[in-house]
């Protein structure tokens, strides 16, 4: 029996099945953070149940945190409160939590590949839809609801009906200047944001083999963007390089035999697939979103397509666009580079390179959110820093920050902002916000015009 | 979890597709730490202008409309993981959503609160919307153990996993059973442990 890379991570969890109903899958690592664990806890107490695997959970304070001054107290109260109370249940329960502050906090989908946590051919759970990240590893890794984070508390499991699977190939080379983010938000153009609903999905071909350890990561991150639970690339060299010595990675004699069966996951040739969608690098351009889902993406030159459907019409209202007209030259005040989908080493050297020697326009507001503690001190070593300073950027604290906007980094009612990440939903942003989803690359060179431009590289 | 059997009520006709958990529940409402007070905040930018008055455009505060039953377009609950849009609607007292796609981690959420999410073709979808927008003291009848939807231009089944329906009509949920289960998962992770990390 020939089987996909998810057969065998996911056979190899199951724990049991139910007769015509959910299998019990065996969950290796157990994310928690602040927002989506406290009912949850609270769930386990209510029931004096005690945490089944602590050693296997790992927490961080990340959606709900402020991105300066993170050496003060935090001013807003519910979400003082909202922190106490994940430093409070990780202590009474033996979890380990990189609080606010700490060298290895971070986003949640950033710390825990940056510490070698994140592994191939585990199962991977915690209470955020862009878990999905983690399958850059070959690992299957998957959003949940808190019900479910009480569930893996709980057990270490969770009841589930086995996904179907979908392969999705893009072959070539990218063009100069085309970036992991602009695949997939063409990918997800071309298919739509309910094409992956009920399916788990692998991304082959050699656009991605050739692709960095950080490309695959934003590629797997906007799987959910399609509906797709989880997104997974085969685990290869550059996988195993860039686990190599890190923290949790297995270390000596471990590392190899790890290996050496990380080297058994990819999928066998011939394997059959529900579903399969081929796409050719060389169609691929830079993109921007002009409407208020992921799917709604053109490439940066061309024109917002004539649809007439009533969603449409309500989703370009809201975003103050008209069909059949470009986006080149539409003034932008905000640009926010970070979240889980582009706040990496990697996205901010892009951002750098471009940036280095230029100045943003005047009236744009340039935020750049580091993903993690570890990102925020590399981009110091590298001397980012000091470019961004020049070029008039502002560097701020690691956290998901204006992504979803949970914290003060809201972009004002009506302003559009050219951001990095993952969702253009009405609103995100702050009430009111108009979100153009867009690479690093594309951010930084709107900064630098204020206005949306189609770059060219020297 | 409260048990569910069957369900007749008037309901409420939100045509809109693509509804994401952000519209459901926006972020900014995340910041509670227990499942109470979601219901409030249900569809909130939505529901309420930026004054605070509530938006009489909105069908939510459209006094003609109201009832357990939430008619909702294609691809309802996109986005986000966040259970507090099921809390939210729970809270709003919606008991049962009809629409004619959900996606994936709303649907297990909705299910895990008791609130019943009802997949139907397309076509039956528009039919109904139809209807119940031009007739809102209709009712529909949801009757679970049967799997089916009665409306006054149609009945139709659908469908829901065994188990889940099980849990529902008993009011039971997935934590005690995996908890009825720990002893077969350590002779699980035994067996397993290939390697550590």
């Amino acid at each position: 029996m020939k089987r996909t890379l998810f057969d065998k991570v996911w056979n190899a969890h199951v724990v049991d099945a139910i007769e015509n109903g959910p299998q019990i899958l065996y969950v290796d690592k157990h994310l928690i953070h602040e927002v989506t664990s406290p009912q949850a806890f609270k769930e386990l107490e209510d029931r004096n149940v005690d945490i089944f695997r602590p050693d296997q959970t790992l927490a961080t304070a990340d959606h709900n945190t402020p991105t300066v001054d993170q050496h003060l107290p935090v001013k807003d109260e519910l979400s003082r409160k909202q922190l106490d109370m994940l430093t409070h249940n990780c202590e009474k329960n033996g979890i380990e939590l990189f609080g606010l502050g700490h060298e290895n906090n971070g986003i949640v989908h950033i710390i825990a590949p940056e510490l070698g946590v994140t592994q191939p051919g585990m199962t991977i759970v915690c209470g955020d839809s862009h878990t999905s990240t983690h399958g850059a590893f070959g690992a299957i890794a998957f959003g949940i609801g808190t019900s479910q984070v009480a569930q893996v508390f709980a057990s270490q499991s969770l009841l589930l009906d086995k996904p179907k699977k979908m392969r999705i190939l893009v072959q070539g080379t990218l063009k100069q200047g085309v970036l992991p983010k602009d695949v997939i938000l063409y990918i997800i153009a071309k298919l739509g944001t309910n094409s992956g609903t009920g399916y788990f999905c692998e991304y082959a071909g050699n656009v991605f083999e050739n692709m960095s350890m950080e490309g695959r990561m934003t590629v797997c991150n906007m799987s959910i963007e399609m509906g797709a639970r989880g997104g997974m690339i085969a685990p290869d060299e550059t996988t195993f390089t860039y686990i190599k010595d890190r923290l949790h990675a297995p270390k000596g004699e471990a590392f190899v035999n790890a290996v050496e069966y990380w080297k058994t996951l990819p999928t066998d040739d011939g394997a059959d697939f529900d579903k399969e969608h081929i796409f050719y690098a060389e169609d691929i351009e830079p993109m921007l979103t002009f409407g208020t889902n992921p799917g709604m993406g053109i490439k940066i030159s061309d024109s917002i397509p004539e649809v007439e459907e009533a969603s449409f019409n309500k989703s370009l209202n809201y975003m103050g666009f008209q069909k059949g007209k470009s986006l080149l030259d539409t003034p932008i005040n905000y640009v926010f580079i970070g979240s889980c989908t582009n706040s990496r080493i990697e996205d901010f050297r892009v951002a750098a390179e471009y940036v280095k020697g230029k100045q943003k326009a005047d009236h744009v507001n340039a935020w750049l959110v580091p993903g993690s503690q570890r990102v925020a001190k590399q981009i110091k070593n590298e001397g980012l820093d000091v470019i961004f300073k020049a070029s008039g950027f502002e560097l701020r604290q690691p956290g998901c920050s204006a992504c979803l906007a949970m914290n003060d980094d809201k972009i004002p009612e009506g302003e559009y902002c050219v951001s990095t990440s993952n969702r253009n939903f009405e609103g995100r942003q702050g009430p009111g916000s108009r979100t153009i989803l867009a690479s690093p690359l594309t951010a930084a060179s709107v900064a630098i015009e204020g206005k949306i431009i189609e770059y060219k590289l020297d | 979890m409260q048990k569910f059997l069957t369900l007749t009520d008037t309901a409420v006709p939100l045509t809109v597709e693509n509804v994401d958990t952000d519209q459901i529940i926006p972020a900014r409402f995340l910041k509670s730490t227990d499942k109470q007070g979601f219901g409030d905040h249900v569809f909130y930018d939505w529901r309420f202008n930026k004054d605070g008055s509530k938006n009489t455009s909105f069908v939510l505060n459209n006094p003609m409309y109201s009832g357990q039953i939430l008619i909702a377009g294609d691809n309802f609950g996109c986005g986000s993981s966040r259970e507090h849009a099921a809390w939210a609607l729970a809270g709003y007292n919606f008991k049962v959503i009809i629409s004619s796609y959900f996606a994936d981690i709303f649907k297990g959420n909705a299910l895990n609160n008791g609130v019943l999410p009802i997949q139907v073709p397309p076509e039956f979808l528009e039919k109904i919307f139809t209807h119940y927008i031009q007739n809102p003291n209709s009712k529909i009848t949801i009757d679970l153990e049967q799997q089916l939807v009665k409306t006054e231009v149609g009945k139709i089944q659908f469908e829901i996993d065994a188990y889940k329906k099980m849990c529902m009509i008993n009011g039971y949920d997935d934590i005690d059973f995996l908890l009825s289960k720990r002893d077969q998962i350590k002779t699980y992770e035994d067996k397993t442990r290939t390697y550590s990390n």
